[in-house]
């Protein structure tokens, strides 16, 4: 059925040592976003890393398709920022009907002076061709397609794996291990690890449709989320945008739907179609059904062995927090496993890793059952408040906040962090928020502070109308409110308000763009051994 | 003369609406609309001012409407 995307085949390579086994630093199981993320977020930081994935392709179908500001950012410290903002769609405004008027619309980024908007929808299989790209570009990563883990063995010295591929078996010894083989985890289920929580009795259908600029030209660039409406009655129905003339749309089917009859075409067509019009002119992309739950494991950290993304945590897609949760899980994890791989931090650094994104998960899944219990009320009760909110909603600003059809993914702000140093002076961004963006100019020219932050793979130190000592693993940008060579000029004084710095003040920041403390002065003991806490020793 | 207040109050939102939701999970419908009863009862005596507590019935009732305003910009949905 698709006909925008023309699936890429890899060609697979016989293993080194087929019948013998081989001994890697990294290993990393599932060529997926998240597993391609991480393999090319330790290629930057100059570790090599093996990856092995089961076919030979990208994703198939219509999966993730929010890519969230921060996750945005994280590409763009990888490389890829201007590719995902080339092809998506932007967008920053979601509106919300019941039945058939708008109940309220909303603006997810309605400040300026960002590089990166709220939102840029993108078919996740360009995600993961530009990242198989960028990482056989490294040179670092070695992409093994058609190897398929077996059997796994955690020791203490990392884990054991036997793997299977069209040339024969092999065993892989990986010092490291990095499971990012998905919720259906065979890595998990193998080792015996409990995935735990809530079950929602609900099925939704995805139909990608195409259709082309002037059949769409009634539909404008934003999220649109319908509760109960005219063409879909006592229902939900969600509509994206992505790139190609695909439209993403979800409709909920409740649990009693039968999910192969929902699949014939035929019955999509005349779904859509009652949607969009009986003369609006569409193709049929793709069609899915699909339920969720809501779970994690315990811990994401067993010894040499980390589960990142879904594998760790599986979301409701209300919020598009499973993608983006994804990919900042890889972000958290992998500069501290370079660090301890280059002997700059101790092992029990990677122990945050847990400390961290637990927290995170447990917001992502708070967030979408939320969501998920007000798009499908679970008794007459809660159907009843959530009618009531929507009908007071259009006229009434107080019931505005109530409405949910998905909090869209914002990162985390790692609040209780054992990595987390001083603030000396609370007010804007506390250690353990993502680092905010701001423009500046360099000798005249327009340029985003993020750029500057952790893509040498250091801690940097940002310091207003002050000029630091030169301190051991700390690169310092200078954060002048005149123009001055050598320094970035924050022209619109939006670095030093988002970060709350007075003159002379400075903010650490971690590799993975994160602000790890806040000091008054520049004296450099308290900002080296922040930086000493933020690296776990 | 008093007026009900229509801006949005709530800190979280959220967090209100899940806590409201759950304690409505187990009951059956006359349960339910006693509970609901209970909740108004308490918050009408919490409010006191007659004349806010029958604007907020006619808003209900849908016989009232309000200036539709621009919305608000809240990180949401």
């Amino acid at each position: 059925m698709p006909t925008t995307y023309a699936q890429p085949r890899y060609a697979f390579h016989a293993p080194p040592h087929p019948g013998g086994t081989e001994r890697a630093r990294v290993v990393v199981v599932g060529g997926g976003l998240v597993g391609l993320t991480a393999a090319l977020d330790l290629a930057r930081r100059g570790v090599a890393c093996i990856v092995l994935d089961e076919d030979d392709t990208v994703s198939i179908g219509s999966r993730a398709i929010c890519f969230a500001k921060r996750t945005l950012e994280i590409f763009a410290r990888l490389g890829l920022g201007e590719r995902f903002l080339a092809k998506g769609v932007t967008w920053n405004t979601g509106r919300v009907f019941f039945r058939d008027r708008e109940a309220y619309s909303f603006n997810l980024l309605p400040e300026q002076g960002h590089e990166f908007p709220a939102f840029v929808n993108l078919q996740q299989y360009y995600a993961e061709e530009w990242l198989v790209e960028a990482c056989l570009a490294t040179g670092l990563v070695d992409l093994r397609w058609k190897s398929r883990v077996k059997a796994v063995e955690n020791r203490q010295d990392g884990a054991h794996l036997s793997v299977t591929t069209p040339a024969g078996d092999y065993s892989l010894h990986a010092s490291w291990l990095l499971a990012c083989d998905g919720a259906r985890s065979f890595l998990r289920e193998s080792l015996g690890l409990p995935f735990t929580g809530q079950v929602f009795r609900d099925r939704f259908l995805i139909a990608d449709v195409v259709m082309q600029a002037e059949a769409a030209s009634p539909w404008p660039t934003e999220r649109r989320f319908w509760f109960d409406p005219p063409f879909h009655p006592g229902r939900s129905v969600l509509l994206h945008k992505q790139p190609d003339d695909v439209w993403r749309i979800d409709f909920q089917l409740g649990w009693d739907a039968d999910p192969e009859a929902e699949k014939d075409p035929a019955r999509v067509r005349a779904r859509v179609a009652a949607m969009l019009g009986e003369h609006v002119a569409f193709e049929l992309e793709w069609v899915s059904v699909y339920t969720f739950r809501c779970r994690r494991m315990k811990r994401f950290r067993h010894g040499r062995t980390f589960f990142l993304g879904d594998a760790a945590h599986q979301v409701s897609p209300f919020g598009a927090r499973g993608g983006n949760g994804g990919v900042q899980d890889a972000d958290n994890l992998c500069w501290k496993l370079a660090a301890v791989l280059d002997g700059t931090a101790p092992e029990a650094l990677l122990d945050s890793y847990d400390a961290e994104r637990v927290p995170a998960a447990d917001e992502n899944i708070l967030n979408s059952s939320r969501s998920t219990d007000f798009i499908t009320p679970k008794n007459d009760a809660a159907r009843a408040w959530r009618d009531a909110v929507l009908e007071l909603a259009e006229d009434w600003p107080m019931a505005r906040p109530f409405v949910n059809s998905g909090r869209l993914s914002r990162p985390s702000v790692l609040r209780g962090s054992p990595l987390n140093g001083p603030d000396e002076a609370p007010g804007a961004a506390p250690p353990g928020t993502p680092a905010p963006d701001a423009p500046l100019l360099r000798g005249g020219t327009a340029e985003w502070l993020l750029r500057h932050i952790g893509a040498t793979g250091g801690f940097t130190l940002l310091a207003r109308e002050v000029v630091p000592v030169a301190m051991s693993g700390i690169t310092t940008l200078l954060l002048a409110d005149t123009p001055r060579p050598g320094a970035l000029h924050d022209h619109a004084g939006l670095a030093a308000a988002r970060y709350g710095l007075a003159p002379g003040e400075c903010a650490l920041l971690r590799p993975d763009q994160h602000v790890a403390a806040r000091f008054t002065t520049s004296a450099p003991e308290p900002i080296l051994a922040a930086r000493q806490k933020a690296l776990g020793l | 003369m008093k007026h009900l207040r229509t801006d949005p109050r709530i800190a979280d939102p959220d967090e209100f609406y899940a806590a409201l939701t759950e304690a409505h999970r187990d009951l059956d419908v006359a349960a339910s609309r006693k509970l609901d009863a209970k909740l108004i009862l308490l918050l009408a005596n919490h409010v006191g001012e007659v004349t806010v507590l029958f604007e907020a019935l006619e808003i209900a009732r849908g016989t009232k409407r309000g200036d539709t305003e621009t919305s608000n910009s809240r990180d949401m949905t």
